[in-house]
């Protein structure tokens, strides 16, 4: 079977702690304090985001808080998901095109 | 409010490496950085990752430390997981910080903001799937993530350091694609003689050259037309390469061509800068100290012009000289005597940069895309209608954003700026220079109104000193 992700952990930390977290309607399970966009990667999510323009389908691409296309929102703010840790119940939704327009 | 002599802003090797040369001169230093743990881009999470994964990441990487623990003073304070968003003159710095915004005085400004990966706008680049080699050094360095069957695409000595540490880990990159062609490398051979003054660089390039030959990685060299196909993701990689057309399935797929000066920051505060032919991108303009048109601010490392991290420390503690000085902690001559051998060094460390800046540009079809390609990714503009607007009179990037929100999306122009600043120079036939570069404005990095409101009074009076 094709495994859900490219990205994986070369050694997963046995001691981490797992946090209950939510993308869109899927319930996922990530390290807890782990880069979020990170943590994603690995759980195979993809796209993060919608583009406002043309809904192009959009992922992390620089990894450093410069490109701003890991977009993603959680309570209600557009925020970078690898600018971001993984805490426990974190609520994450695509940022909502008309709604936000996408603007961080 | 905080008040201190030196703010510093960015914790790569510029910026620690100047923040325990100005502690050690007794100024009080405020570090400010982005991520939650010291280092930077290049040495990002280095005191936990050389625990965990030194062997892969390799001993270049886990010297990082050395200049983490120089932020171990007691005249640093270190501002972690703080997000600059705007600066005005004091020098005072505005920040959020765990959610909430705060703000600094200091008598002196040091901005250590390092590099951003070169844009490479190639048809594709926008996939999800498609991303810097930088980005995945990162998930290396920081998670310990590596990505399987990758291809690793475009010119310079980190995409060999990237595929060598990717072996390592156990997870070979699909393939290498370069492309550099053998008249760079011939062009480059006039500046071998101050290569072989940096010769650890080029050992270190032909020894991950060699890890990834004998570990039988695909090589494709002189590869032009490349694109990057897909719809709702990366599928594969196109290219043309000794006369043949090639396509690479993969998922995966890591850009880089050069890496260039972070500007941002510093244009925010219109720090004059100018165009720099031999690494093609935008530079401050900064004396020998780093001392820039504003006599308080300061820039220190690759933002300041590519050096690579070694030369960045050093710069780093060269600017913190001269700001002692300046502050009345070191005499004219004590500065001297402690910057003469920090700058013997450095013009070592900058030796070998004109051989591999020519050995490795960038791939000329990304610096002046075809007309279809995005150069803008936030609002998905592409280069032929940066064109259109040339032909309808726009001269400068500003205009482009009136013309077609070019630059206007959220990364405020740090992917497409130089791109467009190119394309519009080369459509009206004049230089980079006359043509320009967007106006940054603050707020530089997103912030809510709830963070501003959470500051105390004084931080958001509008009082100047």
């Amino acid at each position: 079977m094709k495994p859900a992700s490219s990205f994986r952990e070369l050694t997963p930390a046995p001691e981490c702690a797992l946090a209950d977290v939510r993308f869109g309607t899927r319930a996922l399970r990530l390290p807890l304090g782990e880069n979020l966009a990170a943590a994603l990667l690995v759980a195979g999510i993809m796209p993060f985001r919608r583009t406002p323009v043309s809904g192009a389908p959009r992922g992390p691409f620089c990894m450093m808080g410069a490109c701003f296309d890991c977009l993603v929102e959680i309570d209600g703010v557009t925020r970078q998901a690898c600018m971001l840790t993984v805490t426990e119940d974190m609520a994450i939704d695509m940022p909502a095109a008309g709604k936000g327009d996408g603007d961080a | 409010m905080r008040e201190v002599d030196l703010i510093i802003i960015g914790a790569g090797p510029a910026g620690m490496s100047a923040a325990g040369r100005a502690a050690e001169c007794g100024l009080s230093v405020v570090i400010l950085d982005e991520q939650p743990a010291a280092g930077g881009q290049i040495y990002r999470d280095v005191d936990r990752a050389s625990a965990l994964r030194g062997d892969i990441l390799g001993k270049d990487f886990t010297a990082g430390q050395k200049l983490t623990q120089r932020l171990d003073h007691k005249n640093i304070t270190h501002l972690k997981g703080a997000v600059v968003w705007q600066i005005e003159d004091g020098p005072r710095v505005s920040y959020t910080q765990a959610g909430q915004g705060g703000a600094v005085y200091a008598k002196r400004l040091l901005l250590a903001t390092g590099a951003l990966e070169r844009p490479m706008p190639i048809p594709g680049w926008t996939l999800p799937g498609v991303m810097t080699a930088g980005a995945a050094q990162i998930l290396l360095k920081q998670s310990g993530i590596a990505c399987e069957g990758a291809v690793l695409v475009g010119s310079g000595p980190l995409l060999y350091l990237i595929g060598s540490q990717m072996v390592r880990a156990g997870v070979p990159p699909l393939a290498l694609v370069e492309t550099q062609t053998r008249p760079n490398f011939i062009g480059s051979l006039r500046h071998l003689g101050g290569a072989l003054r940096g010769w650890r660089y080029l050992l270190k390039g032909a020894a991950m050259l060699w890890h990834l030959r004998r570990a039988r990685v695909p090589r494709y060299v002189a590869a032009s037309s490349l694109a990057i196909e897909g719809k709702e993701a990366a599928q594969a990689v196109a290219f043309t390469s000794k006369g043949k057309s090639q396509r690479i399935a993969c998922e995966t797929v890591l850009l880089h061509h050069g890496v260039v000066p972070n500007t941002q920051t510093a244009r925010s505060i219109d720090i004059p800068h100018q165009w720099d032919e031999e690494q093609a991108c935008f530079a401050p303009q900064c004396d020998e100290w780093g001392r820039t048109a504003k006599s308080d601010v300061f820039i220190a490392g690759d933002g300041a012009g590519i050096g690579g991290a070694k030369a960045a420390a050093l710069a780093g503690e060269i600017a913190a000289l001269d700001i002692a000085c300046d502050l009345g902690q070191l005499t004219n001559a004590d500065r001297d005597a402690g910057a003469r051998p920090l700058q013997a060094r450095l013009t070592n460390e900058r030796a070998a940069r004109p051989f591999i800046d020519s050995a490795y540009p960038p791939y000329a079809a990304a610096l002046a895309p075809q007309d279809a390609t995005i150069v803008c990714r936030c609002e998905e503009v592409t280069a032929g209608e940066i064109r259109r607007m040339a032909g309808l009179g726009c001269t400068g990037p500003n205009q482009t954003k009136a013309f077609g929100r070019a630059g206007m999306g959220p990364c405020q122009g740090r992917y497409c700026g130089l791109t467009v600043t190119r394309l519009l120079a080369e459509a009206n036939g004049v230089s980079p220079d006359e043509t320009g570069h967007y106006r940054i404005r603050p707020p530089i990095k997103p912030v809510t109104l709830g963070e501003i409101a959470a500051m105390t009074p004084q931080e958001t009076k509008a009082d100047s000193k």
